[in-house]
């Protein structure tokens, strides 16, 4: 066991940190976050800087027009981007880390050369649309359906929960290719235009009142069969290479962010004079523990993934798990240090990170679904209902 | 960065573990738990003799010359096997105390307001005096132990493995003072947590085993999804712990091992319930082994430092 970074790692943080140090004064000021459209170039100007500064898609495979950075390095470039405030991935997170690696891994080189480096410059945005009405946790029994009409697919129905799908340029599509096969089979993953006739776009309020996702109908949308990833029926496959992307490493920056608001909120805590309540204060020491560990955690993820050939595997469950309970308990005790009546003013930044954690126990796959991924296939307890 | 374990590191864990099976299978361990507790001489003598307690000693002094990290997978495999005895406390004392390397010595730890394990036979007392952030160790012998044991009443102790003594106010009793001021707490709150976390595995793994194989609606009870999160649950506590505790050991970092011990408290305690609870009318019985884990992490987490005195450190780290 050896904690300690080799001298090239360092070398490359002392780099980072140095073009952190020099490129963040120079970026314009936050958007309102119900602000899309300006959140959209906030983030893609973002993306076009690290590009130019060649951080961009540091972890994808160099043929993909990544880096080919070890998992350690990109650990190294999450915790220090975040450490120095910069921007998180927002809009382009479903093309950085989610799509964008699935086509690297699973795409001909044409659709490579066509999608990649697009999304590395910060030109082009893509969403998510996975989630139905009817299929949410049953993610493949999704009963958007394309028929082959020619060169094309015509696909008709609707996607539900798509986030940014206001901004998105793409999306990638799951779609039922064949209704008669068992619903695993007969899926298949699309790239679909998001300003394709027949695409509309109806924007959700979440319960922060924002609109972080929309709902999606599609009727008689075409799509080439070259924007095809994979082959046809094959879609489940391709869909779970996704989905370790996203479980995998999506959430390592911020878990550096909540240790920083943990330490702001003890400061506002001691400010405030709530630091003599021993309950609080204990419970913020108690969460202090609980994000060292989950940081160690994903130390212990990232290196057994780099031991593996870089897939991340099922520990990514154990650790959503675990996290996403800790940032709920996190932003609780916010509530606390806040006060019964600052915790109500939606001016305060933690009220709003509040609101907003509670998608953390559904999102991407909810905590039940993680726990019996856990069960199964870790601990491999009997498939049951 | 490479946070695995090494290949030399993996083989230790594994022949500790094998060295147990042998030495102190679990009848062996059921017989210790069911006669009143206390500490095995003999075996403590092969623990000695396989360099258990000498395992962090210079080898110049005689010792193996390991550290932090392997001590802490041996105790990982001594809490599994529920070992009974002041094994954190003889390990510090190792050096200090004539015997206690080669296990021919016991060494008990006293903490103030606290009762003592394994009090009678002791061959010496560490005792931590202070608050939990700046403790610095004595080791109490010789006279000073005999009239310590004198005037101790013993207890009915809820740890089967642990008999305990109530001792008199230890503040002035004269001892020779363990040197570095407040490394002893520290490192016996890792290895203590280090105990927590084999526990924690081993309330795990047992829950699995019986959730695979009882069943009940004609199906094993571990396809029923109540189950399953119960174990899925176990496995996250002793994961997250298990990555705390041997972060801790490497970096050796008071603050790193505050926390490892408040998770591993957390994941020995809450595995053990877990596991009683899966073992349904089973597990409130004296013959399942599961309330021997729960009743030694009850101990456990109330020694070296509290959650209480772990919370409060980590606070005052924050801001
Ligand atoms: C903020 C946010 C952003 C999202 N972004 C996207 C996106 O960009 N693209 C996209 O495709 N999707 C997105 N989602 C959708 C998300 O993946 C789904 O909401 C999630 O998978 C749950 O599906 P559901 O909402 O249909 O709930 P359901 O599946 O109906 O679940 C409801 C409840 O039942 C429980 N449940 C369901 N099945 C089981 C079971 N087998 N065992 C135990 N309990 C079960 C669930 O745990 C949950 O508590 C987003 C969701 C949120 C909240």
């Amino acid at each position: 066991m050896d904690l300690s970074y080799t001298e090239e790692e360092e070398a490359f943080r002392a780099r980072l940190r140095e073009w952190l140090a020099a490129a963040l004064p120079g970026l314009p000021g936050k958007p309102d976050p119900g602000d899309w459209p300006g959140r959209r170039a906030y983030d893609t100007h973002w993306q076009r800087l690290l590009y130019d500064a060649g951080y961009a898609g540091l972890h994808w495979p160099a043929d993909a027009g990544g880096r080919g950075a070890t998992p350690t390095q990109h650990l190294i470039f999450l915790e220090e981007t975040e450490r120095a405030g910069a921007p998180y991935v927002g809009a382009n997170f479903v093309g950085l880390l989610h799509a964008g690696p699935t086509i690297a891994a699973e795409g001909t080189a044409e659709q490579r050369a066509r999608w990649l480096p697009p999304v590395l410059r910060g030109d082009e945005i893509w969403c998510q649309g996975f989630s139905e009405p009817e299929a949410g946790s049953d993610l493949a029994s999704l009963r958007t359906r394309a028929v082959r009409d020619g060169d094309d697919y015509v696909v008709s129905g609707s996607k539900i929960w798509t986030s940014h799908a206001e901004v998105a340029d793409w999306c990638e599509l799951l779609v039922r290719t064949d209704p008669a096969a068992p619903k695993h089979r007969g899926i298949s993953w699309l790239a679909m235009r998001m300003d394709a006739p027949g695409v509309t776009v109806r924007p959700l309020r979440t319960l922060a009142g924002s609109t972080e996702f929309a709902e999606m109908f599609l009727d008689e949308v075409r799509v080439p069969v070259p924007h095809r990833v994979g082959e046809e029926n094959d879609g489940w496959r391709v869909t779970m290479v996704t989905l370790s992307f996203e479980r995998g490493t999506a959430f390592v920056g911020e878990v550096v962010a909540c240790r920083r608001t943990l330490d702001a909120l003890a400061a506002e805590a001691r400010r405030s004079g709530r630091w003599d309540d021993a309950v609080l204060r204990r419970r913020l020491g108690r969460l202090n523990a609980e994000f060292r560990a989950l940081w160690r955690l994903t130390q212990w993820n990232v290196s057994e993934a780099q031991a593996g050939g870089g897939v991340p595997g099922a520990g990514g469950s154990v650790f959503k798990l675990r996290y996403s309970h800790a940032r709920q308990e996190l932003y609780e005790a916010a509530a606390e240090v806040l006060g019964a009546g600052d915790a109500l003013d939606l001016d305060r930044e933690w009220v709003l990170d509040r609101l907003s954690s509670l998608s953390y126990t559904i999102a991407a796959g909810t905590s039940q679904i993680q726990a019996n991924i856990v069960a199964e296939r870790i601990l491999g307890l009997p498939k049951g209902r | 960065m490479d946070f695995q374990l090494s290949d030399d590191q993996r083989a230790l864990g594994a022949g500790i573990r094998e060295l147990l099976a042998g030495r102190f299978d679990r009848d062996r361990m059921r017989a210790a738990h069911d006669g009143g507790g206390g500490v095995d001489r003999a075996l403590w003598r092969e623990l000695g003799a396989a360099g258990l307690f000498a395992l962090r000693l210079p080898e110049t002094a005689g010792g193996v010359g390991l550290g932090l990290p392997e001590s802490v997978l041996l105790f990982e495999e001594m809490g599994r096997a529920l070992l009974p005895g002041p094994l954190a406390a003889t390990q510090l004392a190792a050096g200090a105390v004539k015997g206690a390397a080669e296990g021919e010595a016991v060494v008990a730890l006293a903490e103030a307001g606290r009762p003592v394990g394994h009090l009678e036979g002791t061959d010496a007392l560490l005792v931590l005096d202070g608050e939990a952030g700046g403790a610095v160790g004595r080791v109490l012998s010789g006279r000073a132990l005999r009239q310590v044991v004198r005037e101790a009443e013993p207890m009915r102790s809820l740890d089967p493995g642990t008999p305990l003594w109530r001792v008199p106010d230890l503040a002035g009793y004269e001892g020779e003072p363990l040197p570095d001021g407040a490394r002893p707490r520290h490192e016996g709150a890792l290895l203590a947590a280090a105990e927590q976390l084999g526990s924690a595995g081993r309330s795990l793994e047992a829950a699995v085993q019986h959730a695979r194989e009882r069943e009940q609606f004609a199906a094993p009870i571990g396809s029923f999804q109540a189950v399953k999160h119960l174990c899925a649950g176990m496995l996250v506590r002793a994961e997250t712990a298990r990555t705390a505790v041997y972060a801790a050991a490497v970096t050796g970092d008071p603050m790193e091992i505050a926390g490892a011990k408040l998770l591993a408290d957390e994941a020995a305690v809450g595995n053990a319930r877990d596991c009683l609870q899966v073992h349904g009318g089973m597990g409130f019985t004296w013959e399942a082994d599961v309330h021997l884990h729960l009743k030694r992490a009850w101990l456990r987490a109330g020694q070296w430092l509290t959650a209480a005195d772990a919370e409060e450190a980590l606070a005052a780290d924050l801001g």
